[in-house]
């Protein structure tokens, strides 16, 4: 065949049957499997299946090429935060530093800084210069963390502690290997700003030559709440604040859909309305987030006064949207029960409704979960409405946090923390996508988990 | 569903067939009046009227697409959940219209059993097919009873012996003859007057055929059963009576030894002779 046939597939088999029709079978009808014509066109079949095969194969090379630069530069920015520089010194807790009777007014940078003095060696002790900067090398937390500490534990007052304190954002990046000792080239090239000169720097390595400096796994990621300072922020109270709103999805959308959608399937009676219902919902189904967004914040905000920036109102904006996914997947499992069971739930004479909760509801149950654990994941990963509500407050104490309360949820905080020029973010927004990445791949593995276990073997 | 029938001529019907049929010696269990079923605008069944008798097989024969399904399914009501369909005449079970509103369709389908072409037990255990049906019509006043029961419809259905060791083994586990005695047993259990089989055994193979035609005979001791079969030898060999059906009129009803050496009707001879259908 030319070219030109390759291309117009059907006039190609037209082609094919009407000019080899002749050729193939003989004058006694006898079919000649093996005629040039024929084998020609066994041959075109098999290239035509190997092209398919190989652009499929294509297709997903491509498709799995784009996903690994995603999550392979993901991974390059975002590992390093899931490990935290952190300093080992002793702290002289002199009582008049500490202030027993109120520990509060205690001066504890003072503390902080004579105990990283401690550790150095006479000569650098004694620099002024060093002596001023000395504190850049750990967090401004640190103070606060060690005062912490204290009050939780009197009885060290007047006692000289081994205490780990968290390093700066610099000297954290610095000791990553990410943030170089100078800056500039050839004649411009000067020490880093951001390390407070060379003495500093120079203090910092011998700490490290004390074996001082440490690289854990940073768990304050996942445990600290949000702080300004990057080294010290963590993702708590956005995890406790997408947990929340995510209850609140699901207790609003799951019972709502599976019954908005059990009527429409099972109960409803096929007219103009229910018709006209039906499409509203998939239209609903396409609606962008952000509208929904809108619609929260005039509708359930402005009129009905829900409190603002909180869980409650982030978790009933996402349950607009989850609730048409949730419909359409239970609707679509309770349509794919075998006709065959209801008729044996009918024959023995169950009622209408007995056939749906006894039979058809427990075969689609699988399929409904899987479907609404996918909205859930959806809705966990929705940004734009959440902004919109203002669900991306600054939480820098989790411990009164409440569905009422103003919070912040992973994909918020993701937005806040892209949004902050320290350099400690950058890493921490990658680290924070990859939490919430992990998180989306939980909740599916869980729906394929579900619907391989209790799918109904027949 | 609509029924546009007057209720009077159902009455009258009722009424008139308070005295002894000479089709069935005064043991009607069912008798049917100028039925007529739509499928929309599509006629499936024409003026069909016939009399099943208690305690004996009749068997509903014709070609395929002929409406003896249809005709089944009206029955039990089973054609009410097809919104499309439209059941007209008269249908008396024990002299009672089943269309009236006096018996409910859910009462109805525990009195007249199913049993369906493919075999389609509940994905629940063996116990809970068979005790399902019990327990939601309240057949059964506590545990000892409902297993009873079980075991009596088992039994019954000559599948005891084989699963009386794994009733919690899911129903949908056992093979495809198994399964449709399963659904017998079943059916059984709500102790019903009437059983309607659609083609039980067309999914089975020879061995699970013969096994069901068994069944069947023995389960004609106490029930009526309407047995709609593509199989002519099977319609000779457990009915008593046999229907045949085309193109949605009944040609012609009669013992089954008639209907098969001496059909009063050229139609009903073409077909058993073979040829068509
Ligand atoms: N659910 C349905 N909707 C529309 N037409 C139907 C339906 N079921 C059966 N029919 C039609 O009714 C006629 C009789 O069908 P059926 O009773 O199933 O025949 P049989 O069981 O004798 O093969 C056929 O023409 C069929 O196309
Ligand atoms: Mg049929």
């Amino acid at each position: 065949m030319t070219d030109r046939t390759e291309q117009k597939p059907s006039e190609t088999a037209k082609d094919a049957t009407a000019e080899n029709a002749a050729a193939d079978i003989d004058a006694n009808g006898r079919i000649d499997w093996h005629s040039p014509q024929m084998l020609a066109r066994l041959r075109r079949r098999h290239a035509a299946n190997r092209r398919m095969k190989f652009i499929g194969l294509a297709a997903i090379l491509l498709a799995a090429g784009l996903l690994s630069i995603l999550v392979g530069s993901l991974l390059k920015s975002g590992l390093p935060a899931f490990r935290q520089t952190f300093i080992t010194l002793e702290f002289d807790l002199k009582p008049e530093l500490v202030k027993p009777d109120n520990m509060r007014r205690g001066k504890w940078r003072k503390i902080v800084k004579e105990g990283l003095l401690r550790a150095l060696p006479e000569d650098m002790r004694n620099n002024r210069k060093l002596k001023r900067k000395v504190l850049k090398i750990v967090s401004r937390s640190a103070p606060y963390a060690l005062r912490d500490h204290v009050m939780k534990n009197p009885h060290l007052v007047g006692r000289i502690i081994p205490f780990d304190v968290l390093a700066s954002d610099p000297y954290d990046q610095f000791n990553k290997g990410l943030l170089p000792e100078y800056v500039g080239a050839g004649e411009r090239k000067r020490p880093n700003p951001k390390l407070g000169g060379p003495e500093v720097v120079r203090a910092f390595r011998v700490l490290k030559e004390q074996k001082r400096v440490s690289l854990p796994f940073n768990w304050g990621l996942f445990f600290n709440a949000d702080s300004r300072l990057p080294e010290a922020a963590g993702l708590a109270g956005a995890i406790v604040g997408s947990f929340l709103t995510l209850l609140v999805t699901f207790l609003i959308s799951f019972p709502t859909g599976i019954l908005a959608a059990i009527y429409l399937e099972e109960f409803a009676p096929k007219n103009r309305f229910t018709d006209f219902v039906e499409i509203n919902i998939n239209n609903l189904a396409a609606v962008p987030s952000v509208v929904f967004g809108l619609l929260g914040l005039s509708l359930f905000i402005g009129f009905f006064g829900v409190p603002r920036s909180t869980p409650l109102v982030g978790g009933m904006v996402l349950s607009l949207m989850t609730l048409p996914t949730i419909i359409i997947a239970t609707r679509a499992a309770l349509k794919a029960v075998p006709p065959s069971l209801r008729e044996a739930a009918l024959g023995v004479g169950a009622s209408h409704h007995q056939m749906v909760f006894h039979h058809v509801l427990p075969v689609a149950m699988p399929g409904i979960l899987t479907g609404a654990i996918i909205g859930m994941a959806q809705a966990l990963g929705e940004t734009a409405p959440l902004l919109l509500v203002g669900m991306n407050a600054f939480i820098p104490d989790i411990s009164n946090m409440g569905i009422t309360e103003p919070a912040t949820a992973l994909p918020t905080q993701i937005y806040s923390w892209a949004d902050s020029p320290e350099r400690g973010f950058v890493s921490r927004t990658a680290a924070a996508i990859l939490v919430l990445l992990g998180f989306l791949l939980a909740m599916n593995t869980l729906a394929i988990w579900l619907r391989q276990r209790y799918s109904t073997k027949w | 569903m609509t029924m546009t029938k007057n209720r009077d001529i159902t009455r009258q019907a009722a009424t008139t067939n308070d005295v002894a049929s000479p089709v069935c010696g005064g043991e009607c269990k069912f008798i049917t009046r100028d039925v007529n079923v739509f499928y929309g605008e599509k006629q499936a069944i024409f003026d069909v009227s016939l009399d099943i008798p208690d305690r004996s097989v009749m068997a509903l024969i014709g070609p395929s697409g002929c409406g003896k399904s249809t005709y089944l399914r009206c029955l039990n009501r089973m054609n009410d959940l097809i919104d499309i369909c439209r059941v007209e005449g008269t249908f008396l079970l024990d002299g009672e219209d089943i269309y009236s509103g006096a018996i409910d369709p859910v009462l109805l389908r525990a009195r007249v059993g199913m049993v369906f072409q493919k075999p389609n037990p509940f994905p629940k255990s063996i116990y809970e097919n068979v005790a399902y049906g019990p327990r939601i019509h309240g057949l059964a006043k506590n545990k000892a009873d409902l297993d009873e029961i079980v075991e009596t419809s088992l039994r019954k259905a000559a599948l005891w012996e084989e699963v009386k060791d794994r009733l919690d083994a899911p129903g949908t586990g056992l093979s495809g003859g198994q399964q449709q005695r399963l659904c017998i047993a079943r059916a059984i259990a709500t102790r019903p007057e009437v059983i309607l089989m659609d083609e039980p055994a067309s999914a089975l193979d020879p061995i699970a055929t013969a096994r069901i035609e068994e069944l069947i005979d023995e389960l004609k001791e106490n029930y009526c059963i309407v047995i709609v079969t593509h199989s002519m030898q099977q319609a000779a060999r457990v009915s008593d009576r046999t229907a045949f059906f085309h193109l949605g009129r009944l040609i012609e009803e009669g013992p089954t030894e008639q209907i098969f050496t001496a059909p009063r009707e050229k139609q009903t001879q073409d077909y058993i002779t073979g040829r068509y259908g």
